[in-house]
């Protein structure tokens, strides 16, 4: 017990050591945008035609860097399936859902889906994009299997939606290097900022991400409640 | 240093020491996962304080022909949008890792681990 | 930013410091879980005074639902107390 005290401020003391020394190299609020943040705010509406700037550095000026993020996903859903197979424990049982909680999720499941595909369609213009829209989409699914007794998925329909949408991404960013002559690079017409159809192959990009992660969140889920292949 | 830069430092750098705190003192494989956890949660709120401007904006033009206004930086933004769905994959992947421990084992304490032999 | 958020953040501070606590110090996995859960919270509001809306967003979805869903399917498994 007094060790634990002691190790507590010995670390609290580290800490505040730290505070103190980041503080004073890098004031709080007194940044300056230089380089290639700059660039990125000044001339980024009128280069993509996206008014949300976050969403044109992460899809089109650092694209490479969320494939392989998307790569980095799939390996670990992949290793995930891979380390589940044949589990043969036995675990506790989620108790038995009572009929609210089986008509309730029952009603809410397809709005929630509704909501994630407006996050993910609209990432050009408000806050969100893919990787929020996705995700609420898998939390849908997740409301599924809670409340709904003996709810399966069929494994055939999520893996080929993954590895389609997965395939289909690195073939829009060949379709840039055949085009525009860099991988990623935009060759859609930008449109006029601020409307839906605009901003080149942003939304194009979105919706496959969109589709990527909510399939791999959910197989992920499945996977860690059933414990294994079930086929 | 004033109120503002000892919240929005000090609680981020208070998470990580507590995480590692809890990653020091506790037995159970499945506590030093929530203390990964929570370190994660506190890394992903420091970087994005490093890029906040006095008096700037959100990065979304949302009027853009007519005004153009101060915003804050946004590739921490971006770098951080990745790290945080990053770090819900290597969690699941930490969470099969310890059913399998739990199955074989049938303990997940680290100090009766360390008895049994292969 | 002005006095009523500064205020709210001090608030917010210490919610995080008891939370930080209480999973620490317990043995009941499943409040250390929740507790986890409260964490995310309101570093997501953190990032909405911080100006950042895209973080915002994907931190609630990410921390609240899925991390706390992942977690509890998996303690059916382990088994709820620590020292057992």
């Amino acid at each position: 017990m007094i060790r634990k005290v002691l190790y507590f401020l010995i670390l609290i003391a580290f800490g505040f050591f730290i505070l103190s020394a980041l503080s004073a190299y890098f004031p709080f609020g007194e940044n300056v945008l230089t380089g290639v943040a700059r660039y990125y705010t000044e001339k980024g509406v009128k280069d993509l035609g996206g008014i949300n700037i976050v969403t044109s550095v992460v899809t089109i000026y650092r694209g490479f860097d969320t494939l392989g993020e998307v790569t980095v996903l799939f390996l670990s859903v992949t290793a995930l399936a891979f380390t589940l197979v044949g589990l043969k424990v036995e675990k506790a049982k989620l108790p038995k859902p009572t009929l609210i909680m089986e008509t309730g999720g029952r009603y809410l499941a397809p709005l929630i889906i509704l909501f994630g595909a407006y996050v993910f369609l609209h990432g050009h213009l408000t806050p969100g994009g893919g990787f929020p829209g996705g995700v609420i989409i898998a939390t849908s699914f997740l409301l599924l299997l809670v409340t709904q007794e003996n709810y399966r998925f069929k494994k055939f329909h999520i893996t080929t939606t993954e590895v389609l949408a997965g395939t289909l991404y690195v073939l829009v960013g060949l379709l840039g290097l055949y085009y525009v002559k860099s991988f990623l690079g935009n060759f859609l017409k930008t449109g006029k900022p601020g409307y839906l159809v605009s901003a080149g192959i942003i939304p194009i990009i979105y919706i496959l991400i969109g589709f990527k992660v909510g399939s791999e969140m959910t197989s992920a889920l499945n996977n860690l409640k059933e414990g294994g292949d079930e086929h | 240093m004033n109120i503002e830069s000892l919240i929005f430092y000090g609680v981020p750098i208070y998470l990580i020491v507590m995480g590692i705190l809890v990653i020091l003192t506790t037995k159970n494989l499945f506590k030093m996962l929530l203390g990964l956890s929570i370190m994660d949660s506190g890394i992903n709120i420091l970087i994005v304080a490093l890029g906040y401007i006095k008096g700037a904006t959100a990065p979304i033009y949302s009027r853009y022909p007519e005004v153009f206004e101060k915003v804050v930086d946004p590739v921490p933004q971006a770098l951080v949008l990745t790290a945080i769905v990053i770090g819900i994959a290597f969690l699941g992947l930490g969470l099969a890792l310890v059913i399998r421990i739990k199955e074989k084992y049938g303990t997940v304490n680290v100090e009766k681990l360390k008895e049994l032999k292969w | 930013m002005s006095e009523a958020v500064v205020i709210f953040s001090v608030v917010l501070a210490l919610l995080v410091v008891l939370a930080t606590f209480i999973l620490w110090l317990t043995k009941d996995l499943l409040i250390g879980v929740l507790s986890s859960a409260v964490i995310s919270l309101v570093a997501s509001i953190f990032f909405l005074i911080l100006q950042a809306p895209d973080v915002a967003i994907t931190e609630a979805s990410v921390g609240a639902a899925l991390t706390t869903g992942f977690f509890i399917f998996a303690l059916k498994y382990v088994g709820r107390r620590e020292d057992d």
